[in-house]
C-alpha cells in the first residue's frame, strides 16, 4: 500500500493544469480510485496533477434547459441536490448509491465518469440521462455524448491532455423520468454493482415515445442497452411490455464472472435490473 | 460475591474517550529517531523451488540499510512459536515458498517507499510446481504438499481419542446402532464452513529496538500475547527473559490473528540488533490478508439419528480442516475447542472426527470463536435439518433433548463437564422475546403471498475461559518457549498511600474495555470509586505473567484472580481500619469510600486513613506488613460455558437471491455481568462476525493458490449499514467455576450466529424444497439454489 515515487502538482488554474498534463500524468480530483490504486503499485503515473485548488470547478448550476456539475462536485452534493434528484433522478440514485460515506464526502460524479469502472453506478445515471461529457484542454473544448465516452474497463473517451471539466444534463420535461436500481456486493444496494441498470423514459399521451437504458457490473463497461430501448418505445409502459423489453438487456454487452456472479446469473440479473429500472422510471412520471 | 452499583452496572467505557478522538497510541504512532522501516519481498506464488534469489540490484537502491534472506537468519532456527507439527515454518522461505504471501525476504530501508521499491527490485526465479489447494484433494494423499511429510493429514482428532489419559469411550457403535433401529430417522448433509480473513481496524505492527550497552530488547507489537512474544524473542535469542521487554499498546481490534507471536515480530528484533538501529513494521492490508493466520476452512459432513418424535440417538460429523502450509500458535489445535463442544447442548452419543490437512495456503488458527462455531455450526444446521424431516418445531426439537437443569455439572462424552446451565430457560425467554409465534404467522401469511420469508433458530453452548491447568497435558502447549503450559490468571491490587489505586494485569485488551471493566471489579471490592482506579496493562516489565486476551477468558480466569487479590487487600484494609477504629477486622464493613463497624455508620475511617496508615509502621497494626497490596494468581478447575440462542427473520428475493436481514433476536447468557454494556458490545460485534460470515465473507484461493481476496475490495465486511438492530436480552446462569461467577462473553455472539442465518434462508426456501445453502449466503448462491430446486 505504498505508492511507486511519483510527482505531484496542485495547479491554481486550468491552464496551468493544462500545461502539466502529459502522455505520463493522470489528473486527480476526490482520489477516491486513483489513490488505491497507486497504493496497490497496479497504476503508476509519473505525474499526478490535482485540480482540487482549481476556482470555479465545484458548482452545480442550473443552466435553464441543462444542469451543468462542476469536476469538483462531490457524490454526496449530486446525491443531496434537490435540481439532480427532480431531473435526473437515475444519477441522483446512482450517486447516493456509490461507496461509502466518507467515499462520497471526497469522491467526484465527474471522477467517476473519468474512472470508467465498469461496476461503478453513477456512469450507468448519465447514460440513462443522456449526458453528454465536456472536456477540455489547451487546444479547446470537446462535447462528448455519454454513449460515446465509456470505452472499455477503466478506459475513458478523454484523451491525455484532457481534463472533465463538467457533465451536462439536460433538463426533465413533462412526461420524463428516471431511476436507477442495482444489487451489491454486501446484498441490497451496498458495495459496487454486482449488476445495476438506469432507465431514462418519456411518457406520451400513454405510450412511450423516447427510452435510455443502460447496465452497469456485468460487463468491461457501463453501456447503453438500446435493444430494450428500441422494444420499449411504443408500448404503453404495461408490465408485460417492460419484462419484454428488458430481454434485450444484453444486446452489446459482454458478460464477465466474478466472485459476485456467474456469467449466467449476471445476464439474468442485467434483465431484472433493466426491468426494475424502468418501472421505477415510469412509476416517476 | 459483592453486589453494588458498580458491579453489574453499565459504567461509561473509559478507554473511549481517547480512542475516538484519534488520541490512542498505536504502535504505528511511534517514531523514535533512526527508526528503520521493513517491507517484505513475499512470494507471489503459492507452491515452488527458488532456484534463485538475487538482493545485490536493490542492496543499491536509495535508503536501504540491509536486506535478509534466509542464509542471513538460518541460525535463528525455525519460527519458534508454532506447534511442532509438521513442516515448520522458516523465518524467511529457505529455498522453496508453500503459500502465496510467505515472506522471502525482509528490506529494511530509510522509509517504507524505499522499502518497497528495493523489495520489487529484487531479483528471484521460482520453478513453480502445481500447488495443493483443494481440502478432499490433499486429504486423498494423491500428491504431497510437503515432500517429507508422510501425509497431509497432521492429526486426527477423535471425539473419544484425543487424549488417551481420559480413557473415554468410543461412542461411535452406539451411534451406528442407533441408525439400525427401525424408527430411526437419519439425516445427513455435508457443508462447508468456509475460510474467513480476520480483519482488525489496525493492521499487525511491531517496532522493535536493541540496546547492545545493556543487552536488552524493547519490543512493541500489536499482539494479544505480549508475554508469548517476549519468551519467544528470548528463547530465540539466548536471552535472559527480563532482558525482552514487550509492550503492546493500544491494540485495535484482534480476533485471534493476533494471538500468534510471528516472524515478522522476530524478524524485526533480529535486524535492529544487526544494524543497531530500531527497526519497524506495519503491515499492509495486502499483507494482512495473504500472510497474517485464516480461520475456519472446513468441510464435512453432519449426520443425526433421531426418532421420528424429535428424540436424538446419535451425532456423527467428519470433517476435514484447512491447517494452512505451516502451524502458528494453535493451528493443530483449534479443532479440539470445537470437539469439547461436539454434542452442544444436548444429551445423546457422537461420533467426531476431524482431521488436520496442509494445503498450500496461508496458516489458519484462532478466529474469533475458534473451532467452537465450527462445530456448533454442523450441530446445529443439521439438527434444523432433522426438525425439518420429522415436521417438528425446530426449538421444540431442542428442547426435548436438552440437559436440564438439575444435571448440572453436566459431564459429557469428552470427559468434561458442562459447569451451568438452563436451557430451556434461556430458548422462553427468547421465544416471548421476539414473539416467535407471532413471527411463524407472519412468515406463513407471507408465504401464502408468494414470499420468501424465513424464520431461523438456533441454539449453542461454547467453551471459553481458558484455562483449567490439566488441559497443559494434552501436548500442545507454549512451553517451548518459556511460557507456562498452562494458563492461570493473574492480577495485581495495589491501594496507593493516597488511596487511589493501581491495578496491574497480565492480561491486555484488544478493544474489549479491560480499563473499565476491571475498576469496576476492584473498585467495588474495595468500596473505592471507580474513577480512583486505574488499570495497568500491556508491558512484559512491570506486569504479572499473563497469557493473554483470547478464547474469551479474560475475564472468567484473570478477572478472577484479581477479584481474588481485592478481597486479600480489602481483608488487610480490614485489620487497619479495625486497628484504627479500635474495633474488630471481621465486624469492618467498606461502603462509600470509607469503613465502620457493621451497623455502626459512625465512626467511620475514610480510605485516605487507612492506606496511609497502611504504609506507616507507627499507624498500623503491629501484626500486619506494611504496604497494601496483593497478586494472585488463578487457576480456574474446569473451563465456563456460556450459551444462548437467537433467532433471525429474513426475506429472500426470488428473483435475485438477495436476502434481507429483517430482525435478529438474541438472548445469552455470560454468567453474571460486570458491565451489561461491554457485554452488549461484545455480543454485538460477534453476532456481526457471525453475519459476515453467513452472508458476505469468503477467503478464495484459485486452483494455482492465488489468493483472489488479497483486499478489501473483494473482501466485503458487514457494516452496520448493513445490518439491522439487534434486539438483546440474556438470562443468568451464574457459574462455581470462578468466584464472581462470570463465564466469557467475547465470542458467543459469532458462535451463535452463522447457523441461525443460515436456518432463517433454509425456512425461507423451504417452499422450494432447498435442503441446504452453504455460506456465504450470496445473491448469487442463494439464487442457484432456488434456480436448481426449481428445476
Amino acid at each position: 500500500m505504498y505508492p511507486r515515487k511519483f510527482d505531484y502538482v496542485a495547479p491554481s488554474s486550468l491552464d496551468e493544469a493544462f500545461e502539466a498534463l502529459g502522455d505520463d500524468s493522470k489528473v486527480m480530483a476526490g482520489g477516491m480510485s486513483l489513490i488505491p490504486l497507486m497504493k496497490l503499485r497496479l497504476f503508476s503515473p509519473a505525474l499526478v496533477v490535482d485540480i482540487a485548488r482549481i476556482p470555479g470547478l465545484d458548482t452545480l448550476d442550473d443552466k435553464g434547459d441543462h444542469i451543468t456539475i462542476g469536476a469538483l462536485v462531490r457524490h454526496a452534493e449530486t446525491a443531496a441536490s434537490d435540481l439532480i434528484r427532480s431531473n435526473a433522478a437515475a444519477l441522483s440514485t446512482a450517486a447516493a448509491l456509490t461507496g461509502d460515506v466518507q467515499v462520497r464526502n471526497r469522491g467526484t460524479t465527474c471522477g467517476t465518469m473519468a474512472h470508467a469502472d465498469a461496476v461503478a453506478d453513477q456512469p450507468a445515471g448519465a447514460l440513462a440521462c443522456g449526458a453528454v461529457m465536456i472536456a477540455q484542454s489547451a487546444s479547446g473544448t470537446r462535447e462528448i455524448p455519454a454513449s460515446e465516452f465509456f470505452v472499455d474497463s477503466l478506459t475513458s473517451a478523454l484523451n491525455p491532455d484532457e481534463i472533465l471539466t463538467s457533465i451536462r444534463i439536460p433538463k426533465s420535461g413533462d412526461g420524463e423520468g428516471s431511476a436507477y436500481d442495482k444489487l451489491g456486493r454486501r446484498g441490497g444496494r451496498s458495495d459496487y454493482a454486482v449488476a445495476g441498470a438506469a432507465a431514462w423514459v418519456k411518457r406520451s399521451n400513454g405510450s412511450i415515445t423516447e427510452a435510455r437504458v443502460a447496465v452497469t457490473g456485468i460487463g468491461t463497461k457501463p453501456t447503453l442497452a438500446e435493444g430494450v430501448a428500441e422494444a420499449l418505445i411504443g408500448t404503453d409502459g404495461s408490465a408485460s411490455a417492460v419484462e419484454a423489453a428488458a430481454e434485450r438487456a444484453l444486446e452489446g454487452v459482454t458478460v464477465l464472472e466474478d466472485l459476485y456472479g456467474s456469467e449466467e446469473y449476471k445476464s439474468h440479473l442485467a434483465k431484472v435490473y433493466a426491468k426494475r429500472a424502468i418501472n421505477q422510471a415510469l412509476a416517476s412520471i | 460475591m459483592a453486589t453494588t452499583s458498580v458491579m453489574g452496572g453499565s459504567v461509561r467505557r473509559r478507554e473511549d474517550p481517547a480512542l475516538i478522538q484519534g488520541m490512542g497510541t498505536y504502535v504505528d504512532d511511534l517514531q523514535p529517531t533512526g527508526v528503520l522501516q521493513v517491507a517484505f519481498m513475499r512470494s507471489p506464488v503459492a507452491r515452488a523451488k527458488i532456484t534463485s534469489l538475487d538482493t545485490s540490484k536493490a542492496k543499491e537502491m536509495p535508503g536501504v540499510a540491509a536486506i535478509y534472506t534466509h542464509e542471513d537468519v538460518a541460525h535463528l532456527g525455525p519460527l519458534l512459536a508454532q506447534v511442532q507439527i509438521g513442516k515448520l515454518r522458516p523465518l524467511l522461505a529457505d529455498g522453496e515458498v508453500n503459500h502465496m504471501g510467505e515472506a522471502i525476504a525482509m528490506v529494511v530501508a530509510e522509509n517504507r517507499y524505499q522499502a518497497q521499491d528495493a523489495a520489487e527490485a529484487i531479483d528471484v526465479e521460482f520453478d513453480v510446481v502445481k500447488p495443493i489447494i483443494d481440502l478432499k484433494e490433499a486429504a486423498s494423499d494423491a500428491a504431497k504438499v510437503h515432500d517429507e511429510l508422510d501425509s497431509n493429514i497432521l492429526h486426527t482428532w477423535t471425539y473419544h481419542g484425543y487424549w488417551d489419559a481420559l480413557g473415554l469411550e468410543d461412542q461411535t457403535p452406539q451411534v451406528d446402532a442407533a441408525m439400525e433401529r427401525d424408527d430411526a430417522v437419519v439425516v445427513s448433509l455435508e457443508m462447508k464452513n468456509q475460510r474467513l480473513i480476520p480483519v482488525a481496524i489496525e493492521p499487525r505492527s511491531v517496532m522493535a529496538e536493541y540496546n547492545p550497552g545493556y543487552g536488552r530488547f524493547t519490543v512493541h507489537s500489536s499482539t494479544q500475547v505480549p508475554h508469548a512474544l517476549g519468551g519467544a524473542i528470548s528463547k530465540t535469542f539466548g536471552m535472559i527473559a527480563s532482558d525482552v521487554r514487550v509492550i503492546a499498546p493500544e491494540v485495535g481490534g484482534g480476533f485471534g490473528s493476533k494471538l500468534n507471536v510471528y516472524n515478522d515480530e522476530i524478524l524485526a528484533a533480529f535486524a535492529a540488533k544487526d544494524l543497531g538501529r530500531p527497526v519497524k513494521w506495519t503491515e499492509t492490508r495486502r499483507e494482512a490478508a495473504s500472510s497474517t493466520i485464516h480461520g475456519r476452512g472446513w468441510v464435512g459432513t453432519a449426520t443425526i439419528v433421531g426418532t421420528k418424535d424429535g428424540e436424538f440417538l446419535g451425532y456423527k460429523l467428519h470433517a476435514l480442516a484447512d491447517m494452512g502450509a505451516y502451524s502458528q500458535n494453535f493451528t493443530v489445535a483449534i479443532p479440539l475447542l470445537g470437539l469439547w463442544i461436539a454434542s452442544g447442548q444436548y444429551k445423546m452419543p457422537v461420533s467426531w472426527t476431524v482431521d488436520c490437512v496442509v494445503t498450500n495456503t496461508m496458516t489458519t488458527d484462532a478466529y474469533r470463536g475458534a473451532g467452537r462455531p465450527e462445530a456448533i455450526y454442523y450441530l446445529e444446521r443439521i439438527i434444523d435439518a432433522y426438525a425439518r424431516e420429522i415436521g417438528m418445531d425446530p426449538f421444540e426439537v431442542r428442547k426435548k433433548n436438552f440437559w436440564q437443569p438439575d444435571e448440572f455439572p453436566a459431564l459429557m462424552g469428552c470427559g468434561f463437564a458442562l459447569d451451568s446451565g438452563d436451557y430451556a430457560s434461556n430458548v422462553d425467554k427468547l421465544m416471548e422475546k421476539a414473539d416467535y409465534a407471532g413471527l411463524l404467522r407472519m412468515r406463513d401469511q407471507a408465504r401464502d403471498e408468494g414470499r420468501l420469508v424465513g424464520v431461523g433458530v438456533g441454539s449453542y453452548v461454547e467453551v471459553c475461559g481458558f484455562g483449567p491447568a490439566v488441559l497443559a497435558e494434552i501436548g500442545f502447549s507454549w512451553s517451548e518457549y518459556g511460557l507456562p503450559a498452562s494458563f492461570n490468571g493473574s492480577g495485581l491490587v495495589r491501594v496507593n498511600p493516597d488511596a487511589t489505586v493501581t491495578v496491574v494485569i497480565g492480561t491486555g485488551p484488544s478493544g474489549q474495555g479491560h480499563e473499565t471493566t476491571w475498576a469496576q471489579i476492584v473498585g467495588d471490592g474495595l468500596g473505592i470509586p471507580v474513577d480512583k482506579v486505574r488499570v495497568l496493562h500491556g508491558d512484559t516489565r512491570e506486569h504479572p505473567m499473563g497469557i493473554g486476551t483470547f478464547g474469551s477468558r479474560s475475564v472468567a480466569v484473570d478477572g478472577a484472580a484479581t477479584y481474588e487479590a481485592t478481597l486479600k487487600v480489602r481483608e488487610k484494609a480490614a485489620k487497619i481500619a479495625a486497628h484504627l477504629l479500635e474495633a474488630s477486622a471481621t465486624d469492618i464493613v467498606f461502603e462509600n469510600g470509607g469503613a465502620h463497624v457493621a451497623g455502626s455508620p459512625a465512626p467511620r475511617v475514610e480510605w485516605e486513613a487507612i492506606a496511609k496508615a497502611a504504609y506507616q509502621a507507627h499507624t498500623s497494626p503491629e501484626d500486619v506488613e506494611s504496604g497494601l497490596e496483593a497478586h494472585t494468581s488463578f487457576s480456574p478447575g474446569n473451563a465456563t460455558w456460556p450459551f444462548g440462542s437467537h433467532i433471525a427473520l429474513v426475506e429472500v428475493d426470488p428473483d435475485t437471491g438477495n436476502v434481507e436481514l429483517l430482525r435478529y433476536v438474541g438472548v445469552d447468557d455470560c454468567g453474571n455481568e460486570i458491565n451489561p454494556m461491554i457485554v452488549n458490545g461484545q455480543i454485538h460485534g460477534g453476532i456481526a462476525q457471525g453475519v459476515g460470515q453467513a452472508m458476505f465473507e469468503d477467503a478464495v484461493y484459485d486452483s494455482d493458490g492465488n489468493l483472489l481476496t488479497g483486499s478489501l475490495l473483494d473482501y466485503p465486511l458487514p457494516t452496520a449499514a448493513d445490518l439491522p438492530s439487534f434486539e438483546l436480552d440474556r438470562t443468568v446462569t451464574p457459574t462455581d467455576v470462578n468466584p464472581m461467577g462470570v463465564k466469557g462473553v467475547g465470542e458467543a455472539g459469532t458462535i451463535g450466529t452463522a447457523h441461525t442465518i443460515v436456518n432463517a434462508v433454509v425456512d425461507a426456501l423451504e417452499p422450494l424444497g432447498v435442503k441446504h445453502v452453504d455460506m456465504p449466503l450470496r445473491p448469487k448462491r442463494v439464487w442457484q439454489a432456488i434456480q436448481e430446486a426449481r428445476g
